[in-house]
């Protein structure tokens, strides 16, 4: 009985996610592992669903762009809910798109500790107009350096300068230690 | 000296450096997910060719795509130029990008802002 509940519970699920993902117009969902083979695989996937649509091709390279970017970001700073998963890299990915944009959405758990520094990041992005991004993203080039998990630092100002939008982000707490952090891409399609 | 040439793949890109051919190209898409592991030997190859360098070099970017951080490896391998051009070498930066893609424009005249070089922009179709 109680596994054709679950499995009932399952379907439902399924069923579900199936019917929101066709209403918000999602298509694309992941959760799991980040990794550079995903990365690999989701940008070639999207690329050739796009390839397929009448989309421009500057559209398509921004949307390609931006998804790398999100993607890399958790990869190289995603935090992990336990200490036993510490090494592991997971994340949200969900790739949206309606008459006027596409979405790119990406959650991942973070360390309350280093939100202030993200959220100050953020926020003087969003501060800028292009050229000021522009001047932000040379400076930034010259003075920084490649830390140890292979970033320069440059991902936000760079979704912002190629999408020519706002960053939208959120971080809704988990716990004393972790939040999860959320941010929207959006690319006009037009 | 040796020559580089390394076939690019989905997130590495073409690479050539030919000091005897005249042949210095960087082509294809860039998002590795180390860029140091990637780009090293071709820093080092370039600090050996700044030790003695052509007359004049003439450097192909021909980039669709990079991430961020080859960025900032761009800037790096662009400033090694830069200083082969204070030392009285002529060196042209030849930057491709397609007609499509106003963001790769920007991204070369974004460097050359930064760097003392000529940069001839090229734009192609296909």
């Amino acid at each position: 009985m109680d596994k054709i509940k679950e499995n009932q519970g399952f379907l439902d699920f399924a069923y579900q996610m199936y019917k929101s993902m066709k209403t918000n117009e999602i298509n694309l969902v992941y959760e799991g592992e980040v990794t550079q083979e995903i990365t690999k695989t989701f940008t070639s996937l999207t690329e050739r669903s796009l390839a397929k649509s009448a989309e421009s091709n500057t559209v398509q390279r921004k949307v390609f762009n931006v998804m790398v970017e999100c993607l890399q970001n958790i990869s190289k700073h995603a935090d992990s809910l336990s200490e036993e998963e510490e090494d592991e890299r997971r994340g949200i990915v969900m790739v949206s798109h309606g008459a006027e944009s596409y979405n790119i959405i990406t959650g991942n758990v973070i360390k309350n500790e280093k939100i202030p520094e993200l959220q100050k990041n953020l926020e003087l992005v969003n501060s800028l107009d292009k050229e000021g991004l522009s001047a932000l993203y040379k400076q930034q080039m010259k003075e920084g350096r490649i830390s140890d998990k292979g970033g320069a630092g440059l991902g936000f100002i760079d979704i912002a300068k190629k999408t020519g939008s706002k960053l939208s982000y959120q971080f809704k707490e988990l716990t004393n230690e972790v939040s999860f952090f959320i941010l929207t891409s959006t690319i006009k399609r037009n | 000296m040796e020559v580089i040439n390394i076939k690019g793949t989905d997130d590495t890109p073409n690479v050539i450096l030919d000091k005897e051919k005249g042949h210095f190209e960087i082509s294809g898409r860039s998002l590795p997910e180390d860029v140091n592991m990637f780009y090293t030997p071709i820093l080092d190859w370039i600090d050996g060719y700044a030790e003695g360098p052509n007359d004049s070099t003439e450097f192909v970017f021909k980039l669709e795509y990079f991430n961020t951080a080859s960025s900032k490896v761009i800037l790096d391998i662009l400033l090694k130029f830069e200083e082969i051009v204070e030392n009285g070498n002529k060196v042209v930066i030849k930057w491709h990008y397609h007609e499509e893609e106003e963001d790769m424009l920007e991204a070369g005249e974004e460097y050359a802002d930064i760097v003392d070089i000529p940069f001839d922009y090229v734009v192609y179709t296909d």
